[in-house]
């Protein structure tokens, strides 16, 4: 178990448990070296990396840069908005065009599901997903898992509560499939219509009441309603969702334990999650801002170290 | 060819004892001196040496793990797992004792010169080793403080075994 059975992070479901550990363990000495005077290190000196944003983002797009910078690499930004996609060009072009300026490792966001699978056919490069639709956000997974593991060490058996917009949420499923590799219990909670049909076959529970969820869980991670993905109406009003969804502080005192709140960003405060909550000494959403650096650093590094 | 042994037991003893005793007559009391090992093979005998020295001068001295792994120049060369760094003092103009077990090429030594920055700007740097293999040098490297001196040829190998690890204090030279 020294390195990865993968070239590309596309998603959670395409790696081992093995490789989730190794990028936990790895990511541990990255927390170190951030925390350092000096927070970097030459690993990627020789290598550029290309940031194709064809998505707005600013944590995980921010976290991907610093990530990068101190590993030494050279970094390239693009976002889709300030670019020739505008004038009509297609992706693949769009990135080899990219590649051809001697990239050796893309991230990419996109707003289709696939999207970086598709790239990984078609360009010869390491690609990191960073965002794909509705389907996948491995290095969000990974961050939560290892900011779980920081609270609270071995996630297995550990029962982890994913609340909200499940249908929308790419964070959502890939928090699934990098929990129970690594042997935790997840059950979903939010309104039956924002809960994927079939999503049982993931090996999760569903629950559609919210306090049921938080007195069984250990971690609530608590997420945004994706009102931009939403073409029809889902739920009768944003204040209906918060009465029934949103989490409080007077809910979560009320509760027998003390429970882990996270919440992978952006906070819409006042709707799933109050202000008082979001800045309680129970929530981690900060160390998770933190965490993303390190884990980004051990997948961009263990990723170069593949021939 | 059997593996021969260089160092063992009451030997490996009385040459880390002498070690201290060389540290000590440069760096006095150590009130400004530091000690750091290199990981993954080189923290044991920082450790040792610690040890020791707090026995002899009855005071507490600082010890820390470092690892050269996000350093090195032979990454995407060959797999290279990382350890954990451990540098819990300051070594901003401090005199630094870097620690490893055997120098060979000095490709170690030279990543852990260049790691060792990230936490401050030490006064002086020395390097101690318990093996030296002469000759096998890439980069213009010297030890100050050496436990053995041996010739040995690219086909072999040294290794250190350590109680803590490996149940036993022994050196060996082995034919790869």
């Amino acid at each position: 178990m020294s390195n990865l059975s993968v070239n590309h992070l596309l998603g959670i479901k395409y790696i081992t448990k093995n490789d989730i550990e190794l990028i936990l363990d790895t990511a541990t000495n990255f927390k170190e070296v951030i925390n350092r005077p000096i927070k970097k290190v030459p690993s990627l000196r020789d290598l550029t990396v290309a940031n194709l944003f064809f998505e707005n983002s600013t944590r995980t797009r921010l976290s991907f840069e610093l990530a990068q910078k101190r590993l030494s690499a050279d970094v390239v930004n693009f976002s889709a908005s300030s670019s020739s996609v505008k004038k009509g060009e297609t992706l693949i072009d769009t990135v080899n065009n990219i590649l051809a300026m001697k990239v050796d490792m893309v991230v990419m966001r996109h707003a289709s599901a696939g999207a970086a699978e598709f790239l990984s056919k078609k360009v010869n490069s390491k690609i990191v997903n960073a965002g794909d639709g509705a389907h996948e956000h491995p290095t969000q997974a990974l961050l939560d898992a290892f900011s779980m593991k920081e609270k609270l060490g071995n996630l297995k058996g550990r029962k982890i509560a994913i609340i909200g917009d499940i249908l929308h949420s790419r964070v959502a499923l890939s928090n699934i499939f990098c929990l129970k590799k690594l042997g935790a219990e997840v059950k979903v909670c939010g309104p039956i219509t924002l809960i994927p049909k079939y999503i049982e076959s993931l090996g999760v529970s569903v629950e559609t009441d919210l306090r049921k969820t938080l007195e069984w869980c250990d971690v609530a991670n608590m997420l945004r309603i994706q009102l931009e993905r939403q073409d029809i109406k889902f739920f009768p009003s944003i204040r209906e969702y918060t009465m029934l969804y949103g989490l409080d502080k007077t809910l979560l005192d009320s509760l027998s334990k003390k429970i882990v709140i996270m919440h992978p960003g952006p906070i819409n405060r006042g709707v799933e999650i109050t202000s008082d909550v979001a800045d309680s000494d129970q929530s981690i959403i900060l160390d998770q801002v933190e965490n993303g650096v390190a884990v980004r650093m051990a997948v961009m590094f263990l990723l170069a170290g593949r021939q | 060819m059997k593996p021969r042994v260089l160092l063992e037991n009451k030997q490996l003893e009385v040459t880390l004892t002498r070690l201290c005793y060389q540290l000590i007559e440069v760096h006095n009391d150590f009130s400004n001196t530091v000690i750091i090992g290199l990981q993954p093979r080189g923290i044991y005998l920082a450790h040792r040496i610690q040890k020791l020295l707090e026995g002899i001068l009855k005071k507490k001295i600082n010890c820390g793990d470092l690892d050269t792994t996000f350093y090195r120049d032979d990454f995407r060369k060959k797999e290279l797992i990382p350890n954990r760094t451990n540098i819990d003092f300051i070594i901003e103009d401090k005199n630094v004792i870097l620690v490893d077990d055997v120098l060979f090429t000095g490709r170690t030594i030279r990543a852990g010169l260049d790691a060792m920055l990230a936490f401050g700007r030490p006064n002086e740097v020395e390097l101690l080793v318990l093996v030296d293999r002469r000759f096998s040098r890439h980069v213009p490297i010297q030890a100050k403080y050496i436990g053995l001196v041996i010739d040995s040829i690219e086909t072999q190998n040294v290794k250190v075994e350590w109680a803590e690890t490996d149940k036993k204090d022994r050196v060996t030279l082995i034919d790869k």
